[in-house]
């Protein structure tokens, strides 16, 4: 069995990275390969990396509140490139009335604050959808 | 007369001078119950050891405080940071805030001003209004300031990359108001190190944007002479994930990269050490935090001396703002927060703070809605004028464990300061990723302490109850991206544009050069170039910071 490949990414301009930071050190110690892309990515760049690192997941993190137009656009640009065998989850802070809205174009899941970071290895590893 | 009697002499003189002519609050203060509340509390014989280690209120080691008098002359600044959507809706907000008995003003702009994009860039997209106002040009600023008189309130501006600018746009405001520059009272928070550690607003690359700084307090000492001209944070630091002993070594040791390359661009440092301010978290840890200022006060008094043989007692003060730890509050049962926030408010005012914002209970669901807004107002207020804590100086000076904490914290503070010298200074520091490994760990230790549970978080991983929030959430109308884009075109269409070109090619001339870059950003500002144009011109000399990698 190889080890699950992870995207972490910061969409937008948003610079808080405590967060992101501290899912990728928690999935790293649970065994995951982690690639963060940093700061200010465009959901292009996000995509493309994606593809370039072969992935099975990505996780995406905003606090910034732009979580509305760029969770979407990065789902868009999937679709556009049949990436639909990768697992993208979103975290940040989101507002609950939000989240059926992302989840109807794709994201699978959200993780508000105070989530256990155990709580997301297990999402992932349970929700792959890829063979690993 | 003992060495330390003659001083307590002398500083009774000053205060009672200074009593005279600044009346204190209340003419006598005494608790509720009617005991009589001195301005002084000193131990029965104090000698040399407490002459050195915390001296008395306003002179050195301030370690009891930077004013003489501290809250008996009058209370903190109650500044709440706030800002979204259009310059016309945060000019609302500000105008019912300092309705509410607010005493200054805090802009929080959003990410693409503050990372110097015009609303309309594409980088810009989803992000416009957001977590602040959208400023591009000087006509979004007037807007923002209409009706507030800018001589009268004292205006802090969260910016830091093209701080600089807003300044510039500040000032220009000011001049149609009829209020001088010499008049104008605030802060840019202008600390870019902290940027790239920990907050990530950076735009250009660490020794243009040190030049930058370094421009702007030559600038203000000369032409603006009240304004605070850097804001030297901690905050960020702490919020992400430093401890309490960090939060005080790395700020310092940012602190003094600003004052070396000032000092190094031949600026004396009692010029612009006095305009030097600080910026701290508010945290859980009650005691802990309040030790936290005494420490940062004391530690940073001797470095200034030592380092930089500054000599104003000015240069030698840490003046700070606070704002209580966003990190700290929990989605879940939210209404815990408002009591969250009044024990750290406590804390900063305990510590002797001179501003403060409280953070509103709902900031780890969205941005804070007027009611919330209000009750973290309040929660100042209350402090302030009902729990007496403001009626004698620092109060908890002599308990053996903060005087312990006080001691422990300057202590390992200065090691990792000596670190940081070791590793070339806070810029060298920074750019190899050891500031942010070092933040990156506490914050992993954190997390895993809340979820091990040896750290408890009230209705996080104990006293769980599932209550779904039923409060009001504040939306920011994505219509506002594109009403200032339309705004811009207008502008672009209707401004000399030979004004704009021949100051932006002016500016670019002096980039390239080493001259000063404000007034240039005064003359490209005054006809309306807007920020992006600017700080594409900065783009175009000296470049775009690139993070290192640090995991």
């Amino acid at each position: 069995m190889r080890k699950i490949r992870v995207l972490a990414a910061k969409p937008g301009l948003d610079g808080h990275d405590r967060g992101i930071k501290v899912i990728a050190a928690a999935l790293r110690d649970a065994g995951m390969e982690v690639i963060y892309t940093g700061l200010r990515q465009t959901p292009e760049q996000i995509v493309a990396a994606a593809e370039q690192e072969d992935v099975d997941v990505i996780a995406l993190s905003v606090l910034s509140g732009a979580h509305d137009y760029l969770f979407p656009k990065v789902m868009e640009l999937m679709r556009a490139k049949a990436l639909d065998d990768v697992l993208v989850i979103g975290g940040g802070i989101i507002p609950e009335e939000d989240i059926p809205g992302l989840k109807s174009v794709g994201i699978a899941e959200v993780f508000g604050p105070g989530t256990a970071t155990t709580a997301i290895v297990d999402y992932i590893t349970a929700n792959l959808k890829r063979q690993v | 007369m003992s060495d330390f009697a003659e001083k307590l002499k002398a500083w009774q003189a000053k205060v009672d001078k200074l009593a005279a002519k600044h009346p204190e609050r209340k003419p006598q203060f005494t608790t509720i119950s009617g005991l009589p509340v001195d301005r002084l509390y000193l131990p029965e014989n104090p000698g040399e050891d407490y002459a050195a280690k915390l001296g008395l209120p306003g002179e050195h080691p301030f370690t009891r405080g930077v004013q003489p008098t501290m809250y008996r002359g009058r209370f903190w600044t109650m500044r709440q940071y706030a800002g979204f959507a259009s310059a016309a809706e945060s000019n609302r907000r500000y105008r019912y805030l300092l309705e509410q008995g607010q005493t200054g003003l805090s802009v929080a702009f959003d990410l693409p001003t503050q990372i110097g994009y015009d609303a309309d860039h594409d980088m810009a997209r989803g992000e416009v209004g957001k977590v602040g106002v959208s400023i591009s040009s000087l006509a979004d600023m007037e807007i923002l300031f209409d009706q507030i008189p800018l001589d009268k309130v004292s205006t802090s501006m969260t910016i830091n990359a093209p701080a600089g600018i807003l300044l510039a746009m500040y000032i220009a405001v000011a001049e149609k108001q009829g209020v001088k520059p010499e008049q104008l009272r605030g802060t840019i928070q202008n600390d870019i190190l902290k940027e790239y550690s920990s907050r990530g607003t950076y735009i250009f690359p660490p020794k243009p944007s040190m030049r930058i700084i370094t421009n702007i307090f030559a600038y203000c000492a000369s032409d603006v002479p009240q304004w605070n001209t850097i804001s030297i944070s901690g905050y960020h630091i702490r919020e992400a994930g430093s401890s309490a002993v960090q939060e005080v070594a790395f700020t310092l040791a940012n602190g003094l990269a600003y004052v070396k390359a000032a000092v190094e661009a031949g600026l004396d440092v009692d010029a612009f050490g006095p305009r030097l301010s600080f910026f701290f978290n508010a945290h859980l840890d009650f005691l802990e935090e309040v030790a936290k200022y005494r420490a940062a006060r004391r530690l940073w008094a001797r470095l200034m001396q030592e380092r930089f043989g500054a000599k104003d007692p000015k240069s030698l003060m840490v003046r700070f703002h606070t704002q209580t730890a966003g990190c700290s509050l929990t989605a879940q049962q939210p209404s815990n927060n408002i009591v969250r926030v009044a024990f750290q408010a406590m804390s900063a005012v305990l510590g002797g703070t001179q501003s403060l914002h409280t953070n509103s209970m709902d900031e780890a669901l969205s941005l804070p809605t007027t009611e919330a807004v209000t009750i973290a107002l309040r929660t100042q207020q209350l402090i302030a004028y009902e729990t007496g804590v403001g009626d004698t100086i620092d109060p908890l000076a002599g308990s053996y464990y903060v005087e312990h904490l006080t001691d422990e914290i300057e202590r390992q503070a200065e090691e990792y300061i000596k670190k940081i010298d070791e590793l070339g200074g806070a810029p060298e520091a920074i750019e190899r990723g050891f500031v942010q490994r070092e933040i990156q760990q506490s914050a992993y230790d954190y997390q895993k302490a809340v979820e091990t549970g040896s750290r408890v978080v009230i209705g996080m991983n104990k006293f769980i109850t599932k209550e779904p929030f039923t409060g009001k959430l504040l939306r920011v109308d994505p219509q506002v991206r594109e009403d200032q884009a339309a705004a811009l075109a207008k502008l672009r269409a209707g401004r000399n544009q030979a004004a704009v070109d021949q100051g932006l090619a002016a500016l670019k001339a002096a980039a390239q050069a080493d001259g000063n870059l404000m007034p240039h950003f005064l003359t490209c500002v005054r006809a309306y170039a807007t920020l992006g144009e600017i700080c594409d011109t900065l783009r175009g000399v000296f470049g775009e910071y690139r993070a290192p990698s640090t995991i």
